[in-house]
């Protein structure tokens, strides 16, 4: 190939109601040409019922280097889940 | 389809670094964690699941070849797409592996050039011929029955990319040797010359699918590493005993003698024991004498020839597309 065809992202929704997940990538030429290959590629089996396609090079992805100081903080915020507060039995609807 | 062993060639893996990032990094394999493609990871871990995973995608595209010698002579429309949609599955399993192994940093046309070169290896299987339409079956049945023996404990592989492709292809997989196994029944339930042609197909594919595990644990030096690093999960023989264990009841059941004189139940373990494996015939296969590698690699390159004005024509108009609509912007 003289002009390498660039990589696409595929996120498929598997039923109308949930939302796109990410399953792959491939390689098109263009934006139309990559949901036909991801139709071939990723739903030989009524995997899905709408796709999206996206060039890998405009996915911005968080650093894993930088997990800790990005996820950590929400580690002690445990008062955000509602089973930090103790309720009586005999409350009922809460 | 796949075979264990792919993980065996090549340059040996040099012993991975030390230092505190590895050390995180086993423990992060030790505790079940998947390791993510900007993940760290040592160079060497990195180096061998692109080989093996490259191989493994090569494998795929070239087993669409002995398969796809007989879809025009498919002996019924329903044998012909069911056969199709197979050969299609393998090239959207080689499609799935190339993308998990693009996530390590090699580029597509990267590994598509070292299959053409033949500097990568596929799974020698492939270099065997499809003489008669019972191999189709045989292939069904017995290679990719080898193959699913191999790929489920490769989806829980410690490289995330991987073991996601390999959830898929497995639940591809298993219509595969289903229905390689119904055309064999189909055969053996059938006229006498059927009957033979079934026991002939089997009688040629038994021992190319048993070395299709790899060599004996005793010659496999890379498999401590791939296992500490939970890439391999069990060693070649392991995998190859539970394939021989399920394999026979189901040539028993089809009335068809599995070709090797020295077969038997060992009662006290419950494991069929086979006879002496012909390693020779194995590393000439993998040396490129067998009966098809030629063959194999010339179809590859054609197709890669022959398409290349598609793909070129296909880039030229995404050229023009993109222009054009630079132009509209700009006016």
């Amino acid at each position: 190939m003289s002009e390498d065809w660039p990589l696409y992202e595929v996120f498929v929704r598997a039923r109308s109601g949930l939302e796109h997940k990410h399953v792959g990538s491939l390689h098109a030429a263009d934006a139309r040409m990559a949901i036909e290959h991801a139709r071939d590629v990723y739903t030989r089996r009524q995997e899905g019922v709408s796709l999206w396609v996206v060039p890998s090079a405009q996915i911005i992805a968080s650093d894993p280097q930088e997990a800790e100081a990005l996820f950590e903080p929400a580690r002690d915020k445990v008062y955000r889940h509602p089973t930090f507060y103790a309720i009586p039995d005999e409350v009922k609807n809460l | 389809m796949y075979t264990q062993g792919l993980d065996a060639q090549g340059r040996e893996p040099e012993a991975p670094a030390g230092g505190a990032a590895a050390e995180r990094f086993q423990a992060r394999v030790d505790a079940e964690e998947k390791i993510e493609p900007k993940d760290w990871m040592p160079e060497a871990y990195r180096q061998t699941l692109i080989r093996q995973i490259s191989q493994h995608a090569h494998s795929e595209i070239v087993g669409m070849l002995p398969e796809g010698n007989w879809i025009t002579r498919a002996p019924s429309l329903r044998r012909k797409a069911v056969l199709m949609a197979k050969v299609q599955d393998e090239g959207g399993h080689g499609m799935y592996l190339y993308s998990a192994a693009e996530t390590l940093g090699i580029g597509r046309e990267e590994m598509v050039g070292q299959l053409l070169s033949g500097a990568a290896k596929y799974s020698s299987i492939f270099n065997y011929p499809t003489l008669t339409w019972a191999d189709v079956g045989a292939i069904g049945w017995l290679v990719d029955g080898a193959a699913i023996m191999n790929q489920i404990p490769l989806c829980r592989c410690s490289y995330g990319p991987y073991a996601r492709a390999m959830v898929r292809i497995c639940k591809e997989e298993s219509f595969h040797q289903r229905q390689g196994f119904e055309i064999m029944m189909t055969l053996a339930r059938g006229t006498q010359a059927q009957r033979e042609m079934a026991q002939d197909a089997l009688n040629r594919w038994w021992w190319p699918s048993i070395m299709m595990f790899g060599p004996s644990d005793a010659d496999s030096p890379h498999t401590a590493q791939s296992m500490r690093w939970k890439i391999k999960r069990f060693s070649n023989d392991e995998l190859r005993q539970k394939f021989i264990d399920v394999t026979v009841p189901q040539a028993h059941f089809l009335g068809l003698a599995i070709p090797d004189a020295q077969l038997h139940l060992d009662e006290a373990s419950g494991h069929y024991r086979i006879g002496a494996i012909d390693w020779s015939e194995f590393h000439a296969v993998l040396r490129g004498n067998g009966p098809c590698n030629r063959e194999r690699l010339a179809a590859r390159r054609a197709a890669h020839e022959n398409g290349a004005w598609v793909r070129e024509a296909a880039a030229a108009h995404a050229r023009k597309l993109k222009e054009r609509a630079a132009a509209a912007a700009a006016a």
